[in-house]
């Protein structure tokens, strides 16, 4: 294999006392798509957010394109405009059209003429359906509409990677299949992509690779079918259990075990 | 008395009813207006009030110089004391947003003095100390540049506060948005937050507008010119002349005359600010 595209070595993350990522190796090849999955609070979203380094790491070094983003003196700025990232909270900007919230990131960041900036927007609008809201707000856009604007925001920007934090969390379960359908899209056309998320089917169906975390750190790291279908550790199978039949799960003690909460 | 016959269960209350007891309140609320009123009306000295306040031929005098000179001044006190005040408020809002400690005390200590003076002191410092302290040294523009000077000084304090807190309203995902998306931190200050920043504090940085706007008055204290004169020391000047106070009522109209409507967009935009919310 050649290098990856995203490698993470012995990453760790504290919050005050609070360690939320305890030691975390990964790597994620070119084209592949994986989906991080766990409980709450087992680190998965601070994990992504090292990656693009919206966290710093407490220790440890992140890779993304063979270049160190955890070197003190890399252009972070440069090195961001290769990783796009999708939020659970979409961050459109509100005062901007759908069509300027494409174009001002190239424009600003990219240095792009308006005529290109705007070319580009329109192409990406399209890939995710959304060429006639070109002139909207966001605030007039429905969830699920504002997660595919965000999507088409990061992809205009040219990105190698994509970031995807919890991107169908805060969306109402009917909007959630159009978000899925783009992200989908994007696996096929071969995107690498690095997805926190808690739709397994989803997970199951797209992902090369599922990674589940519990306790800030990698528990189990495989196919969909090895560890969605056929989980070795016992966390595992209990927290698949408690997703995919919520309403069968019994009352338990807390455990220290956990850490605090990280998303 | 309409209550027929309670049932036990309701004890039946002493004295007078809630619907009385509230009735009667009101009643005598307007019953002491209206005899405020007519104290006022009969006790006034109308003939001697109107001679003092509203003698049209000297209110005729004013115009046009209330207006074009006068009302100007105001205003372009007060707009140029607002740039000065909203450049330097900007400057000191993201010093006091700054990583840097030295910065934040530093704004925090603009802040909290000029807060804490008089407007009217500022404005004897300016006109009296500065000139001492420095001597040679001269503010551009005159006595306009004095008084953008002194009001900015005045004003900037407060609209440092403003403005920072209207920073701080903006959701951390917009930033962590701009920053993922490859903007620099001050870029996507310039780009992001500030334009929403300023959504937010539209209102507040209005009613500083409406408070300059006032606060101009203060320029008689620096000794102006006939050409330099505003409402209040254009209003006070013919009162003296003239020894009559027509033209103090006059002034306060002028005043009247913007302050209003610049409240009542204020009110506009705060209530479509909350439309907005919801």
């Amino acid at each position: 294999m050649s290098r990856p595209e995203i490698e993470v070595r012995a990453l760790h993350k504290s919050f005050g006392a609070n360690e939320v990522l305890r030691g975390i190796d990964l790597e994620i090849g070119r084209g592949e798509v994986v989906c991080v999955i766990g409980p709450s609070g087992s680190g998965k979203s601070t994990l992504l957010r090292c990656v693009n380094l919206l966290e710093e790491p407490t220790k440890g070094q992140v890779f993304v394109g063979g270049a160190e983003l955890t070197d003190p003196d890399v252009d972070i700025d440069a090195a961001r405009r290769r990783i796009g990232m999708v939020f659970q909270q979409f961050n459109l900007f509100p005062h901007l059209t759908v069509t300027e919230n494409l174009t001002l990131p190239q424009r600003r960041v990219l240095r792009r003429d308006k005529a290109a900036a705007a070319k580009v927007a329109a192409e990406n609008l399209a890939r995710v359906g959304l060429s006639e809201k070109a002139a909207a707000y966001p605030s007039s856009l429905s969830g699920g509409q504002q997660q595919r604007v965000a999507i088409a925001r990061a992809l205009a920007m040219g990105p190698e990677v994509m970031l995807f934090d919890e991107p169908t969390s805060a969306l109402d379960p009917e909007l959630v299949g159009d978000v899925l359908a783009v992200m989908r899209m994007l696996a096929d056309e071969g995107m690498t992509m690095m997805v926190v998320t808690h739709e397994m089917t989803f997970a199951r169906e797209v992902a090369d690779r599922v990674v589940f975390m519990d306790g800030g750190a990698i528990v189990e790291d495989g196919t969909p079918e090895q560890v969605i279908g056929n989980p070795r550790h016992d966390r595992t199978r209990h927290f698949l259990s408690r997703l995919l039949d919520p309403a069968m799960a019994e009352v338990e003690e807390e455990t220290s075990d956990q850490v605090g909460k990280a998303e | 008395m309409t209550d027929t016959a309670p049932p036990e269960v309701q004890p039946k209350k002493k004295g007078l009813t809630r619907r009385q007891k509230r009735s009667l309140s009101r009643g005598v609320q307007y019953a002491v207006f209206v005899a405020a009123v007519i104290a006022f009306a009969v006790s006034a000295d109308w003939d001697r009030l109107q001679n003092q306040f509203a003698q049209a031929d000297i209110a005729e005098r004013m115009f046009p110089d209330v207006i074009t000179l006068a009302l100007k001044n105001t205003v372009l006190y007060t707009v140029t004391g607002f740039a000065v005040g909203l450049a330097l408020g900007m400057v000191i809002a993201l010093m006091r947003l700054s990583s840097v400690g030295p910065y934040r005390w530093l704004a925090g200590i603009y802040i909290e003095i000029f807060r804490g003076l008089p407007a009217l002191l500022i404005f004897i410092f300016i006109g009296v100390a500065v000139p001492l302290a420095f001597p040679g040294t001269e503010i551009i523009g005159g006595t306009y540049g004095k008084v953008a000077l002194a009001l900015g000084l005045v004003a900037a304090a407060y609209m440092a506060e403003t403005i920072r807190a209207g920073i701080q309203a903006v959701p951390k995902g917009q930033m962590e948005a701009a920053r993922s998306l490859g903007f620099s931190p001050a870029r996507a200050m310039i780009s992001i937050i500030i334009p929403q920043a300023f959504r937010i504090i539209l209102p507040p940085l209005t009613n500083e507008l409406v408070l300059l706007f006032k606060d101009s008055s203060l320029v008689l204290f620096l000794g102006v010119t006939l050409e330099e004169r505003e409402l209040s020391k254009y209003g006070r000047d013919l009162a003296s002349q003239t020894a009559n106070s027509t033209p103090i009522l006059v002034a306060g109209l002028c005043y009247l005359l913007v302050t209003i409507p610049l409240g009542f967009v204020v009110r506009r935009m705060e209530a479509k600010a909350q439309e907005a919310v919801k």
